[in-house]
């Protein structure tokens, strides 16, 4: 009986060190941004008291998760991903142009997933056929993007203010109460998200491709399958967050998606999911992308000037490299 | 005499001027384990290749199961049941033992969501029965808590899991400890028990000598000894063996 129950107790304890030992990254992420969070609210009790400074965040928050969440599935397989804010702007563009020409905004938003998907095929065959660098090739593609972008348009934009209050804006970034549908529609991005990564062959395969590509080819994986489609992820969500932004601005800018390469980069890392491949996780980059979020509004609520933003971010990021860094060796 | 699994008859194999093997007699039984002996370029990474249907005869004949074989791929060995275990290369060390052992073939319902439960669950029942004692371990550990030995065993389970009939074991102790070794040689006993043919290939001829039931000598491309344990009284002997044939070449072909 009590050697029954010491065992029982035993593997209790050994299963909560699993589970600790599963989601560590993901939980460090939630302590760096609880830690960012706390410390704003000290420095700067007026603003994160203040509900209107979370609606403000909230409003861009939506676009940062859905592209972090995405780019977690290429870094796991072990690949990189620059060109996604082209890859963003393009697409959108594609919507913006449709809608600006009284196409069904349904099928513009089919058209600019289409060209986001096709974005990422490309970026996937560079990589896995062609054999180039991801991160040159990527970079590469970043550039001739924006450049195919800047020639379509000769650098001018697109209106979209006949959208707001259609059904489709309202449905796409409208309000529920007091909540932006964009977070919502985040959150559905996110747990789909979760689930591909976590419980399906995919999102397996992604990471066990990023692990090991030798072992998983001798096993019958398809790597370059595996790795394109991961390409394809990252298209489609660009797309997607491409599209909900240039509606959240009432106006597509050519310049659309630059801002995000480097705080989605930094959403990523500070969320847990290490650079070498093989392991990552969804849930850091949602805290990673709310860290990222909170740390300008907060610098501003604590009075600094807008000119400490880069420095915060690069502060943070360094700092929960160091936090991750610490935790994970324990266990390596 | 123990069935035949896959028999070699007459097999040669060149690349360009080099012969890789030449006029290869070799019976794998099953439920036996084959400990193939030899050095460095003796042609034992070729013979694996054959039998793994990476590469194809020059000419002779092979037979599987009875059967003579006229096309043989790497397809066609996987689907007969033949499982090589790398050293080094079977393992996505950061994934869980349950990943690993389902890797590439996991249980999955029609829009390829995987039955996280029972992978689990058959990845312990494995464990334990392949002899994992440890409390530590769960199937969700990761691979690179493990040690050497046990690391072994999750490509071993995955074998034993999907009934490899033929597991061929690629120096599988080169790098570990002795305990670690005799983890392994029990893992090995494990598949014998099942009843599948394994090849296990070793440098150390102490290790060989304790796992195989017999043995094959190659050098130079040609099998030069073949012989039951029955009739090898000790490792030593197998040594001299093999000390022979390197300082004379291949003289005598005994049986």
């Amino acid at each position: 009986m009590e050697a029954t129950a010491v065992s029982t107790k035993a593997q209790e304890r050994n299963a909560i060190r699993t589970w600790l030992d599963q989601n560590r990254r993901g939980l460090s992420a939630f302590v760096i941004f609880m830690g960012l969070w706390i410390l704003f609210l000290i420095t700067a009790p007026g603003t994160f008291t203040n509900p209107q400074a979370y609606r403000a965040i909230f409003t861009t928050l939506p676009i940062d998760i859905i592209l972090a969440v995405s780019l977690v599935f290429i870094v796991t397989s072990g690949e990189s991903d620059l060109s996604f804010p082209s890859v963003f702007g393009l697409s959108s563009y594609a919507f913006a142009l449709l809608v600006s020409n009284e196409v069904s905004p349904v099928l513009g938003l089919l058209a600019a997933l289409l060209v986001g998907a096709a974005c990422g095929l490309v970026n996937g065959l560079l990589v896995t056929k062609v054999g180039l660098s991801s991160l040159v090739a990527t970079l590469g593609m970043n550039f001739f993007l924006r450049g195919l972008i800047n020639v379509l348009t000769q650098g001018i934009g697109i209106p979209l203010t006949m959208m707001i209050d259609t059904p489709f804006y309202n449905v796409l970034v409208g309000q529920v109460g007091d909540v932006p549908v964009a977070v919502l529609w985040a959150l559905l991005v996110v747990i789909i998200c979760l689930v591909l990564f976590n419980r399906h062959r995919l999102g397996t395969h992604i990471a066990i491709v990023g692990d090991n590509p030798e072992s998983a080819k001798e096993m019958g994986i398809d790597v370059a399958r595996t790795k394109i489609l991961a390409y394809v992820i990252v298209g489609l969500c660009a797309a997607f967050a491409g599209v909900m932004s240039s509606l959240i601005n009432s106006t597509w800018w050519p310049t659309a998606g630059d801002g995000y390469l480097l705080r989605t980069l930094a959403a990523v890392f500070i969320g847990g999911t290490p650079t070498w491949g093989g392991v990552g996780t969804v849930i850091g980059a949602v805290f990673g992308a709310m860290s990222v979020g909170f740390i300008e509004t907060g610098l501003i609520g604590a009075g600094l000037t807008a000119f400490w933003t880069q420095f915060a971010y690069g502060l943070v990021i360094i700092l929960s490299l160091i936090g991750h860094r610490f935790n994970q060796g324990r266990y390596r | 005499m123990a069935t035949p699994f896959i028999e070699l008859k007459h097999v040669y194999k060149s690349y360009g001027s080099v012969n890789a093997l030449s006029d290869v007699n070799l019976t794998i039984e099953e439920g036996r384990v084959l400990g193939l002996i030899g050095d460095n370029g003796a042609g034992k990474s070729t013979l694996i290749k054959l039998i793994a249907g990476v590469h194809s005869p020059d000419s002779g004949e092979m037979w599987v199961k009875g059967k003579k074989v006229t096309h043989w791929s790497v397809a066609e060995a996987r689907a007969a049941g033949i499982e090589t275990v790398f050293q080094d290369r079977a393992l996505a060390e950061q994934q869980s033992i349950a990943r690993n052992i389902f890797m590439g073939r996991e249980l999955t319902n029609a829009i390829g969501l995987i039955d996280v439960k029972r992978q689990r669950e058959e990845a312990e029942r494995l464990m334990r029965e392949i002899g994992f004692t440890s409390k530590v371990f769960s199937p969700d550990s990761r691979v690179l808590t493990l040690s050497g030995g046990e690391r072994q065993g999750v490509a071993i389970a995955r074998a034993i899991y999907f009934k490899a009939q033929l597991v061929i074991l690629d120096e599988p102790t080169t790098a570990l400890s002795l305990t670690e070794s005799e983890k392994v040689f029990a893992f090995v006993r494990q598949l014998r028990a099942r009843g599948a043919a394994s090849i296990f290939i070793s440098h150390n001829i102490y290790h060989s000598y304790d796992v195989s039931d017999y043995f094959a000598i190659l050098d130079r491309g040609r099998i030069v000894y073949t012989a039951d344990k029955s009739e090898v009284p000790s490792a030593d002997v197998l040594i001299r063996k093999l000390q022979t044939v390197a300082r004379h070449g291949m003289l005598d072909i005994e049986h």
